[in-house]
């Protein structure tokens, strides 16, 4: 869930009104969103890096709100107060309009060379905008925030935002070798190379994150004007020459990437975000893609889409009876512009180029259902009859821990995931014996196998509570994973039983009585005869204590068993 | 039937656990010589008697007088006993060793003849290095450093006198008080003298004192009950605040006694546990036919264990994986999908499954299967993994609570009539609800409840309806909704059982005696002090 941090004061001012940190809170949590937490930069550094360093930072007081996930809209100041005004029904959600410029339309170029590593490219022009601090700040943010979560961290999608009057188009977004490349980049005072960036980069705490999305490709993305300017490098790091400041009027965007709908998502919050700013209020210059194949598009989409539902599925879905007047009113406060139409029960519904998150009627729901409050919905209870069921394997699970227990055994609980040493080495047993499943990924080596025994959680447990008086009575029922082609996976789960005694003298006798008296919980009777149970030397182990293991599931069929380390 | 009848409780002496505790020693002297001879003695005392007085009188142990007064208390008011604590100076042993044979400088004086002592020979005697300073900062000697063979010791003083094993005899003659403070000061700085704390009893008659008192029996035998005699017996009283003997046995473990009681709670509430006994799953279950899009973070390395051996799913339902293509990639069933290339490659890695919700997917398509709808209540409790980072309360397994109900026509107010139920069963009442994002459901609310412990809100839960875009290419009925819910089991059992590090709690690093003093888990019951400590 992403976290927008906003100054306080600066919140307030722009809805109009002050509120309590209780009061925010409830609107937050009203609203869907999370007060997380109400801090100053100050605050922060001295948590971080100690009072030393936070001296004479600011102590403005800085709210961190928690954002769903796919509320891209809600990422920034600007979106985050526009949606709490109209939930407030302060004011109405603007109207956000594409025009053409006055003189000739900006043009990005895309070049054939992009198809392999960054084929997609969108564009917009925001005109006399009028940036402050504090507007300028919240707009390098939003990008931040965009490129942390539905840019994937620019693997998706990068962003670029650049001067316009420093620049001349038309643009070409293409493809070179590293070495080719040759610019002044962002904060830098002289011309590199690709290469030579890639590899101060490495050490970027910021930028090295983003090196290994074109690193290995035998040319890099890089966008000029018709000068020959660099741009920018997607999704590395944009050129100094066209850098953004407070003077900045004109700005031209660029988004990148291998999603082209996710780009076409970014560049229109980006633009509805900010065109709020421009001389024009929510407006924004549209600007032309021309594509490899010669087809050219025009950006920023800012698509507005009707949606119809019924009103009485909105009150079927929700538990509600409000009038179809009353839902179209309650998705009004939710940016979602709706009219009463047809025979009266049908709400159309303006979806705004905001609010991609809304892909199906259930969304459109939702949002009535959380300006209605979800608080104010009635409880009711579904009149499902139903008839419960065990799953037989964890009711005979369930018994059998209880019968363990009175037998004077204590119930352990330990990990599925161990190291390889765990299940083969430690156990005197060769890895590729065991049929184990093996993790691609793992941390540690803790997490390397998934277990094919309980045994090395049990002797784990022991080795930890040796300070323990003894003896030690042990058991665990749970499963363990081995490979098995016969299933859809590769894979399958048995549920076995493992118990330890451990002390002193090695008891064997007592193990062995435990496994008398589980075959008797479970009706075996002893003996060779069909159905019965025996028990055989398990080869290669050595004897150090006494233990038992063995599958469950194998005795509830009845079939004969050797439980495989007694 | 009678040998158990009420009042053949502990009174009665059926059992002897508790007579003879360590908590009342010298019981086994109550009506010893020592008991004896001190009724007598203050039978005759005026007043009354000190118990160190009469063990010095007696030549036994103090312990021995103490243990007999302890006894005779025990019997009631025979005796009266006043605890009196009274400090006294004792000799160490070295103390009594010089008030025997004198001071080391009074030993070293003696040794040095008139015609004088090599020094490194007086060095070897016993009290050499010690008195041999005491001795020359007395100026009791000398030492010639110029003698022939090496440095020689001389008489300075023809006699002198041992302070030191005067004063020490007046301390062992029970006369410390004639010494002034700063003698006895100096002679505990050289460890001669230590001060001790004698807890004394001050005895004297109580109210039913009688120098005959009879033996206590500890136990009831059957011999006294065929005989009769136990009914003019005297028996010893319970000692009730001494701790019993625990029984033998085996435990159960805490975190799997609460997954107990919820599978408990669901089976009330008429719920079928769904099979999750398959912990390897494909991402086709796990996140496809959840819909959730392949470029979720979700389904990041980072967040994810995928497999390397089983790498891929070896059968996918293609007719079903074909719709799910469909809907993520174009949208359909009211749709707008996410728009983007779907790749089955990606579908069939093999991974540790992220949460339940992969069996409940599983469950609800083999609902879909079977016609004609029938409505079902489904729940879960199992082991999930991440590939998280660890800390005090996160794991790369924990377990998930999970709980499905699919009918027709079901709606929020149900989900939350629902969870009220469930919630109520745990003991806990103030529930409210918020708005959240969930991949997979819409709408969909995260559960807060009022912690009295925190004074706040906090999270215990999160739910919704599954999306249509889940349910839809299962092939279950469109005005079919399916509420669920799900919390992870070891949160609430940490606070239930006030442990605030997870791996106390899971895993082979637990503390076994938790486990073994672990109580009952009753989840409605009102909430005892570990969670008070847990909002400590």
């Amino acid at each position: 869930m992403p976290t927008v941090s906003v100054k306080r004061d600066l919140l307030f001012k722009a809805l109009g009104r002050t509120y309590t940190d209780e009061e925010f809170d409830e609107l937050c949590f009203e609203f869907g969103l999370e007060l997380d937490e109400i801090t100053s930069e100050k605050e922060i550094i001295s948590k971080e890096q100690g009072d030393k360093k936070a001296e004479g930072a600011s102590d403005v007081v800085l709210y961190k709100i928690d954002v769903p996930a796919n509320r891209y809209d809600l990422l920034c100041l600007e979106g985050l107060v526009r949606g709490l005004q109209v939930f407030k029904e302060r004011i109405k959600a603007p109207l956000y309009k594409r025009v053409m410029p006055n003189g000739e339309i900006q043009k990005l170029i895309i070049t054939e060379e992009t198809a392999k590593i960054r084929p997609y490219a969108v564009a917009a022009v925001l005109r006399n905008i009028k940036f402050t601090k504090d507007r300028y700040d919240s707009f390098i943010e939003l990008q931040e925030k965009l490129h942390q979560n539905i840019c994937r961290k620019r693997a998706l999608v990068a962003i670029g935002a650049h001067d316009l009057d420093s620049l001349s188009g038309p643009f070409t977004f293409t493809a070179k070798r590293p070495s080719d490349i040759k610019f002044k980049p962002l904060s830098k005072t002289k011309e590199y190379t690709a290469c030579e960036l890639m590899n101060i980069y490495k050490t970027d705490n910021h930028l090295k994150h983003y090196l290994h999305i074109i690193e290995n490709k035998p040319l890099y993305p890089v966008i000029y004007d018709s000068n020959g300017v660099v741009l920018s490098m997607p999704p590395i790091i944009n050129g100094n020459h066209s850098k953004i400041t407070l003077n900045t009027r004109n700005v031209f965007i660029e988004c990148t990437g291998t999603d082209f709908t996710k780009a076409k998502i970014v560049l229109d919050i980006i633009v509805t975000m900010f065109s709020e700013y421009c001389e024009n209020q929510f407006t924004v210059e549209a600007a032309e893609v021309v594509f490899p194949n010669g087809k050219s598009y025009t950006f920023p989409e800012l698509a507005y889409r009707k949606e119809m539902v019924r009103a009485d599925l909105i009150n079927k879905k929700v538990g509600i009876r409000e009038t179809p007047e009353n839902l179209a009113k309650l998705l009004t406060r939710m940016c979602l512009k709706s009219e009463v139409i047809g025979d009266g029960n049908q709400i159309e519904i303006e979806i705004p180029p905001t609010r991609a998150d809304i892909i199906h009627a259930c969304d459109i729901v939702e949002d009535a259902a959380i300006a209605y409050g979800y608080n104010n919905i009635q409880m009711t209870l579904p009149k499902t009859y139903t008839i419960a069921n065990q799953f037989p394997l964890n009711k005979l699970t369930e018994l059998l821990r209880h019968d363990m227990a009175a037998a004077g055994f204590t119930e352990a609980l330990t990990f599925a995931l161990c190291s390889q040493e765990d299940i083969a080495d430690k156990l005197g047993v060769d890895i590729s014996a065991t049929k184990a499943v093996h993790i691609s990924n793992p941390k540690t080596a803790e997490f390397q196998v998934a277990r094919t025994t309980l045994l090395p959680g049990l002797l784990k447990t022991i080795a930890a509570n040796r300070k323990m008086p003894l003896p030690l009575k042990l058991f665990e029922i749970s499963d363990i994973v081995v490979k098995d082609s016969s299933r859809d996976v590769g894979a399958r789960n048995y549920r076995h039983l493992c118990a330890v005694y451990y002390n002193k003298n090695p008891g064997f006798e007592i193990i062995h009585g435990l496994l008398d008296r589980i075959m008797q919980l479970l009706d075996v009777p002893p003996g060779e005869k069909k159905g019965g149970y025996v028990i055989k030397a398990s080869e290669g182990r050595r004897q150090c204590l006494s233990s038992l293991e063995g599958s469950i599931e194998k005795l509830k069929m009845g079939q004969r068993t050797c439980p495989n380390s007694l | 039937m009678a040998a158990h009848a009420p009042g053949a409780g502990s009174g009665s002496g059926c059992s002897g656990a508790g007579r003879d505790t360590p908590s009342a020693p010298g019981a086994a002297m109550a009506d010893g010589p020592v008991a004896d001879v001190l009724l007598r003695r203050l039978e005759a005392a005026d007043g009354g008697l000190d118990s160190a007085e009469l063990a010095a009188e007696l030549g036994v142990e103090h312990q021995a007088v103490v243990g007999a007064v302890k006894s005779l208390q025990a019997l009631g008011e025979i005796i009266e006993a006043e605890l009196r604590s009274t400090k006294r100076w004792e000799l160490t042993a070295e103390g009594e060793e010089i008030a025997r044979e004198g001071s080391h400088e009074a030993r070293v004086f003696r040794s040095v003849p008139p015609e004088g002592l090599a020094q490194s020979e007086l060095m070897r005697l016993p009290s050499g290095k010690v008195g041999f300073s005491k001795a020359m900062s007395n100026k009791w000697i000398r030492v010639d450093k110029s003698a022939a063979d090496g440095p020689r010791v001389f008489r300075v003083v023809d006699s002198m006198e041992d302070d030191v094993q005067r004063r020490l005899q007046l301390v062992r003659g029970g006369q410390a008080e004639k010494l002034a403070e700063k003698e006895r000061s100096e002679l505990r700085k050289r460890k001669l003298l230590t001060e001790v704390t004698l807890k004394t009893y001050w005895v004297s008659k109580g109210s039913a004192f009688s120098t005959s008192v009879s033996k206590q029996e500890a136990e009831l035998s059957p011999e006294m009950i065929s005989s009769g005699s136990w009914r003019d017996r005297p028996f010893k009283p319970y000692n009730f605040s001494a701790r019993g003997v625990l029984p033998d046995s085996g435990h159960l473990h805490p975190l799997l006694k609460v997954r107990t009681q919820f599978r408990q709670i669901f089976l009330e509430m008429g719920f079928t546990e769904m099979p999750t006994d398959n912990f390897i799953e494909s991402s086709f279950w796990n996140f496809d036919a959840l819909f959730q899009p392949q470029q979720h973070p979700a389904r990041d390395q980072h967040d994810t264990f995928f497999l390397q051996d089983p790498a891929e799913a070896l059968q996918l339902p293609m007719d079903y994986v074909h719709r799910v293509k469909r809907t993520h990639s174009q949208g359909g069933y009211g749709s707008q999908g996410y728009k983007y290339t779907w790749k089955l490659d990606e579908a069939r890695k093999n991974l540790l499954r992220t949460h339940t919700t992969a069996a409940s997917a599983r469950a609800l398509y083999r609902l879909a299967r079977k016609k004609p709808f029938t409505p079902i209540k489904y729940f879960s409790i199992d082991r999930v993994f991440r590939n998280e980072t660890l800390d005090a309360t996160h794991l790369a397994e924990f377990h998930q609570i999970e709980g499905v109900v699919a009918d027709h026509g079901l709606t929020l107010g149900h989900l939350m009539g629902v969870l009220r139920e469930f919630f109520t069963k745990l003991g806990i009442t103030q529930l409210r609800f918020k708005p959240a994002y969930n991949p997979y459901t819409e709408p969909s609310m995260e559960v807060f409840s009022y912690h009295q412990g925190l004074k706040k809100w906090v999270e215990v839960g999160n739910s919704g309806l599954f999306r249509p875009e889940m349910l839809l290419p299962m092939g279950l009925p469109e005005n079919v909704s399916v509420i669920a819910w799900g919390l992870s089991l070891e949160r609430p059992t940490m606070i239930k059982y006030g442990i605030n590090n997870i791996r106390e709690l899971v895993g082979h690093k637990v503390n076994l005696q938790m486990v073994y003093d672990s109580p009952l888990c009753r989840l409605d019951a009102e909430p005892g002090p570990p969670q008070t400590q847990e909002a400590a």
